[in-house]
């Protein structure tokens, strides 16, 4: 076996290992993986790019009714509650774990909660979004691979 | 038993889950799935005389959302397996979509192990 791809799969392996172990991944994004096939090899990536496409407006659109005051919490919770959606589908679970508390917050009136949890959320989405693509950049250089094998 | 294929209608407002969703049923399951993005939609596609074999509904939808939609589904009369979906299974939610008239009610997302309780209890389904 080519050396050079032998080193990329483990190092493939290595990164995908460590998202999961550091919660930024869970089990939804295994699924994703398992409706790749050789007709669709890149089907996570292209779930992954639309969903940061999609969610970007959806993002503005919390920034701005964050701006406003008083806030209208309704308003941001169903915003945050499509948002949540779309993050649970491709398993982003760190995201996840922030939208929950931000509607925690939207709930109890509480808009510092609010901005707060905002901004973290922001911090988790744009980490994850820089290591999948990193993650997703190495899987085009390492070829057709095993996707199948489960983190432990 | 030319073409016993499952057929089905995704209705969600989030484009990413009716990709996820559909890709889902066809690579999994070799069930042909058609998706709109709201109860309407899917009201009105009956209504033109589409038939599926199961619409997975999505709960929370603007314009139509999945409870009102499934029971006006049911008053025309359509016959499919009804599934709903939605982020909080336990409780309200479910009532609500069971007595609307939906035959199954799970927590998003769906997967394939729910997909496959669905189909477990649907006559065309043969492993």
């Amino acid at each position: 076996m080519d050396r050079n791809r032998t080193h990329s799969l483990r190092h493939l392996a290595a990164i995908k290992q460590s998202l999961f172990d550091q919660g930024h991944l869970d089990e939804q994004f295994i699924q994703l993986e398992e409706l790749q096939d050789d007709a669709n090899p890149n089907f996570v990536e292209e779930i992954v790019t639309l969903y940061y496409r999609d969610s970007s407006r959806l993002i503005s659109n919390l920034d701005q009714t964050l701006e406003r005051n008083p806030l209208d919490f309704n308003k941001l919770d169903t915003i945050m509650h499509q948002f949540k959606g779309s993050s649970s589908s491709i398993g982003a679970k760190k995201v996840k774990a922030e939208c929950t508390l931000f509607r925690e917050y939207c709930r109890a009136g509480n808009a510092e909660g609010c901005r707060r949890s905002f901004q973290q959320m922001k911090k988790e989405y744009a980490a994850l979004r820089k290591k999948l693509e990193t993650y997703f950049q190495l899987a085009r250089q390492a070829g057709p691979l095993e996707t199948a094998f489960r983190p432990k | 038993m030319a073409n016993n294929k499952i057929s089905a209608l995704i209705v969600d407002d989030d484009s990413i889950i009716r990709k996820i969703h559909k890709t889902m049923l066809e690579r999994l399951f070799n069930i042909e799935a058609e998706t709109v993005k709201d109860g309407k939609e899917a009201v009105e596609l009956c209504r033109s005389g589409a038939n599926f074999d199961i619409i997975f509904m999505d709960r929370e939808m603007p314009i139509m959302d999945g409870a009102e939609a499934t029971k006006q589904l049911r008053a025309m009369g359509v016959k499919s397996t009804i599934v709903g979906i939605t982020t909080r299974a336990g409780g309200e939610d479910r009532e609500e979509f069971l007595a609307a008239g939906s035959n199954h009610c799970f927590e998003k997302p769906l997967d394939r192990a729910k997909v496959e309780v669905v189909l477990r209890e649907h006559k065309k389904f043969t492993i």
